[in-house]
């Protein structure tokens, strides 16, 4: 079965790539371009996989974590976590708030289509 | 010897005391002091005492009454041999207090009264008047006596006549010598330089007619004890009364006669010199009066018996035909009377205008203070004093007739100056002698002074009637002049002494026993009696056990501190043995404990606590006094701490707000390089994805013309961000090469315009300009300012969120400067934000983004202040509103 992966990323260029990368792996990719509709969006698609980048215009990546994880129905979802700034903070920070993987701007190919595998696994 | 002559010689003489006085000072004015400031010149000086009374008048006193003249030389010989007990004490206080007279004296030790001043003047001045009045009584008869044996056709003029030139040129004389300038410390070193050398002459000229009469009218001293021995003189008639009261009055009068006062106390230059005085005064006195008796007795045995005895010292010689000798003696007795007349009358013109004009004057013109006139007015004031006294001195001597023996009228006077006595002594060792004591003390002296012994001296009717001395005021018998509280049989002299003295003391200490000194009385009074007391306030002796312990801990710990008073009371114990820490109270540690206080108290303070714990409750006005001077350094000295605490606390201040800064950078720098990073990685990101996506190959022409283009944008976004990081890089440190020269404004916004219109070429922008108004030659760098306007314009196409976006840009020119604003109609920037817009990577996020790194209104701001101008956003007009100011002609800077 294919996994469904929902990605929340406000830089278009960068979304259209892992879009592309993720499709010709087999996954079914959603797109945001804001934090604004995340959470509805998690909870009526239910998706594999969640990739969220940690700046986002409206709602931080941050934020939009902390309340998938208050949400019964969302808290199990995998979810990884993008950022372009790579301090360790901001790692520890997402770890903390539950993400599954973190995963650094910019990044290969090969890492991203493994992390996504891992995720999807079960 | 004709009259002429002798009134030239008197001419001469009087011009050479006037050199003598003139090189002196002119030698002080230089300085050069030297031994005008001798003992030797001082003594001399002390010898104004001697005047005609002593030169004439003794020979004539002790052929009328035998030895009973000593008197007036032992009185003062008393006071000198025991100057340490008075005098030593008058002269200290005189130079500490700068006394100025002994009314100035009086006044200032009873809380500076002016009454008293006053009170003392008048008796001074009254005493005095009987006493000048002698002067001119023995001037006048030496006169007469000298000139009238050969006269040859030319005839001296009348005794009185001769008095009142005489009268008028010793007052003349006087105001020439003594009110010249007005001295600042009333010391007059040519006045005693002369005085003293007429001491010299009047003691040569009666040791000289005393000689003469030893060794040349009898044969030697011998033959002249054997003279004595058979005269009349030698009876030993001892009056005990008489001669007590004589010695007090002589005694009483060397202290308080304002002359002695003014060159023993007033012109002494050196306590020392009173050492010397006290036996070479003495000294002198007994010289003067060494050849007294034989100059009687001879007298009394070759003159006829009409002579006067007076007069003898002049007689003698004379009747010898010792012409030369004569004149000798006349010279004498004419220094005696010119150096009493000059410093008397210096004197009590000095406390006639302190005491009683310049009051008087400052009363009358209160407001109007000119030195220049106080300086006149004073100098004024004492030549007229000079010349009232002088005439109050002829009026006596022509009321009084001018026949009275000398010795009798100089005893009037010594009663009278006598009546200061005991306010002076009481004052300077007695600190309960108060004002209202000292005033009706000698007011009442003077009184009973005057009653008895100075109005009748005029003689029955004068100015007391006979009826008066006979039966008493209003037939009231023990009022009687010469009989005070039926008392009669008493020595007229002595009876007035006796009574005035008395009821003046007892005066004196009913009124200061019954009165408070009030708190500048108390203070002066301190400081006279006191005067060598010049240790008070460091530490007295302390007496063993009359502190107990316990009190001098708790007392000191309040002051040291409870540990420092703990350790310093057991190492004191321990010092002494003793375990614990309760010394026993010795006085030596008395003693250290409170040097110890002293040190967080002061000394004074530290004194007074420990004088109520060792249970001496006196704690004294001075005391009192140095508590308060001592806590007014102290909170001098606090106010200086805390003022530097003040400083201190500024300095803190300034440092933290520094660090504060310091901090605030750091973290500015370090969101800048995570801003940075986070813009550098962002591209970086798509060209390393899309690019690995080509590298991985079968992908559809189309897509890798696609990827390939976005790889191509990413790249160019990337290098923009660094061109724009090194422009702001190079703005901010001012090291920016500007291009400066003259621009069309219209032309500069047409061009921005063209440029910005690449940004989002999609939205069809409306925009309003003011042509006419934009037709300004603007002197500036017209690239940087074209890149200014650039950002805002392309920044209100990137983000003015209204349907129909409009841009208004209006000029505006005021003196030298030229405003230009850009105002769109979308909804602004919100008031939180609009403080943060200029700020490095502050693209507000809730923005959509449109490409740009966040640097552009930083940019700005950093061209515009290279520029010399300013950009501003300005709230309040609709939408986004920022207005650029520029001078209208930049010129490039001198650096």
């Amino acid at each position: 079965m294919t996994a469904r992966v929902l990605l929340i990323e406000d830089e278009p260029n960068i979304s259209e790539a892992i879009r592309f990368i993720l499709s010709r792996d087999g996954c079914d990719v959603m797109t945001l371009a804001d934090g604004q509709g995340a959470i509805a969006t998690v909870r009526a698609e239910r998706p594999d996989l969640v990739i969220l980048d940690l700046m986002l215009p409206g709602l931080s990546g941050l934020e939009i974590l902390a309340q998938l994880r208050a949400d019964p129905v969302t808290q199990t979802v995998p979810v990884m976590m993008l950022t372009a700034k790579g301090q360790g903070r901001d790692r520890e920070a997402a770890e903390r708030a539950g993400a599954n993987h973190f995963m650094t701007k910019p990044f290969s190919n090969d890492d991203m289509r493994a992390a996504v595998r891992a995720l999807t696994r079960e | 010897m004709p009259f002429n002559i002798l009134v030239l010689s008197c001419l001469a003489y009087v011009i050479f005391l006037f050199l003598v006085a003139w090189a002196a000072e002119r030698r002080a004015d230089r300085g050069r002091l030297g031994w005008l400031q001798s003992p030797l010149i001082y003594t001399l000086s002390l010898s104004i005492y001697c005047t005609a009374w002593t030169f004439y008048g003794a020979v004539g006193y002790a052929a009328r009454s035998g030895l009973e003249y000593l008197t007036i030389y032992l009185g003062p010989t008393i006071v000198f041999i025991g100057w340490w007990w008075i005098l030593r004490k008058l002269v200290r206080i005189g130079r500490q207090q700068r006394v100025t007279s002994i009314a100035d004296l009086i006044s200032s030790r009873f809380g500076k009264s002016n009454l008293l001043g006053v009170i003392v003047t008048i008796i001074a001045v009254v005493a005095a008047t009987p006493y000048i009045a002698l002067q001119l009584q023995s001037v006048t008869l030496s006169f007469s006596v000298f000139a009238s044996p050969t006269d040859e056709g030319f005839a001296p003029p009348g005794t009185e006549a001769t008095a009142i030139w005489v009268a008028g040129g010793l007052a003349l004389f006087t105001i020439l010598f003594g009110t010249r300038n007005l001295d600042a410390k009333e010391q007059h070193h040519g006045i005693v330089t002369a005085i003293a050398v007429e001491a010299v002459v009047k003691l040569i000229a009666l040791i000289a007619v005393g000689i003469f009469v030893v060794w040349f009218m009898a044969d030697g001293p011998a033959d002249m004890i054997a003279r004595i021995d058979t005269s009349d003189i030698a009876d030993w008639n001892l009056q005990p009364g008489r001669w007590a009261g004589l010695l007090f009055a002589a005694g009483a009068a060397v202290i308080c006669l304002p002359r002695m006062f003014q060159v023993m106390v007033v012109e002494n230059a050196d306590e020392r010199h009173l050492a010397t005085a006290s036996w070479a005064f003495p000294l002198y006195l007994f010289a003067m009066s060494l050849f007294i008796v034989p100059i009687a007795v001879m007298g009394l045995e070759r003159l006829p018996s009409s002579a006067n005895p007076d007069m003898f010292v002049l007689t003698l010689p004379l009747a010898e035909g010792q012409g030369a000798l004569a004149m000798l003696a006349f010279l004498g007795g004419f220094s005696s009377a010119t150096s009493m007349v000059i410093v008397e009358s210096i004197a009590l013109a000095t406390m006639v205008s302190n005491h009683v004009v310049m009051p008087i004057w400052l009363r009358l013109r209160p407001s109007r203070a000119v030195s220049g006139d106080v300086r006149r007015l004073v100098l004024l004031s004492r030549r007229v004093s000079i010349g009232v006294v002088l005439a109050l001195g002829y009026a006596y001597y022509r009321m009084s007739g001018g026949s009275t023996a000398l010795a009798a009228i100089g005893l009037i006077a010594f009663a009278g100056v006598a009546q200061i006595l005991p306010a002076m002594v009481f004052g300077i060792f007695w600190r309960g002698a108060t004002r209202i004591g000292a005033a009706s003390g000698m007011t009442v002296g003077f009184i009973v002074w005057a009653y008895t012994l100075f109005l009748p001296s005029f003689g029955p009717d004068a100015v007391i009637p006979a009826m008066v001395f006979a039966d008493g005021p209003f037939g009231i018998s023990w009022l009687r002049p010469r009989a005070l509280f039926g008392v009669a049989t008493m020595d007229p002299l002595l009876h007035a002494l006796f009574w005035s003295m008395v009821l003046n003391t007892a005066a004196f200490l009913i009124g200061s026993l019954l009165t408070f000194p009030g708190p500048v009385e108390r203070m002066q009074g301190a400081a006279f009696v006191r005067v060598f007391d010049t240790t008070s306030g460091s530490p007295r002796g302390w007496e063993r056990g009359l502190a107990e312990p316990e009190d001098l801990l708790v007392m000191s710990q309040r002051i040291m501190g409870d540990d420092d008073a703990l350790t310093f009371f057991e190492t004191e114990a321990k010092k002494q043995g003793k375990a614990g820490y309760l010394p026993d109270p010795t006085p030596d540690f008395m003693a250290r404990l409170e040097r110890r206080l002293a040190g967080s108290v002061g000394a004074a303070t530290a004194h007074a606590m420990m004088s109520q714990l060792a249970g001496r409750a006196t704690v004294t006005v001075e005391d009192l006094m140095a508590v308060a001077s001592e806590s007014a350094q102290i909170m001098e000295y606090s106010a200086r701490l805390e003022s530097q605490q003040e400083e201190l606390t500024r300095t803190a201040r300034a440092l933290r707000e520094a660090n504060e800064k310091l901090t605030q950078l750091s973290i500015q720098k370090d969101a800048f390089l995570s801003q940075i990073s986070h813009e550098l990685r962002t591209p970086m990101t798509s060209i390393r994805a899309f690019s690995e996506i080509l590298t991985e190959g079968e992908l559809p022409p189309e897509l890798v013309t696609n990827y390939g283009r976005i790889i191509h944008d990413e790249a160019k976004r990337l290098t923009r961000l660094l061109d724009d990081l090194l422009d702001l890089s190079v703005l901010e440190n001012g090291s920016v090469q500007l291009n400066l020269g003259l621009a069309n404004l219209s032309q500069m916004i047409d061009r921005a315009l063209a440029s910005a219109s690449h940004t989002k070429p999609e939205r069809s922008f409306i925009i309003h300009r003011d042509l006419p108004m934009e037709n300004i030659f603007i002197r500036t760098d017209a690239d940087r300012l074209v890149q200014v306007f650039i950002n805002l314009i392309s920044n209100a196409r990137k983000y003015c969120d209204s349907e129909t976006p409009e841009l208004r840009i209006s000029v505006r020119q005021r003196g030298g400067r030229v405003a230009v604003d850009f105002i769109d109609n979308g909804s602004g920037i919100p008031k939180k934000s609009q403080a943060l817009i200029f700020e490095k990577f502050a693209r507000l996020t809730d923005q959509t983004r449109a490409g740009g790194a966040g640097l552009g209104l930083a940019i700005c701001r950093e061209v515009m202040a290279n520029l010399g101008g300013t950009i501003t956003y300005l709230p309040g007009q609709g939408g986004a509103a920022f207005r650029v100011a520029i001078p209208l002609r930049l010129e490039r800077k001198a650096a």
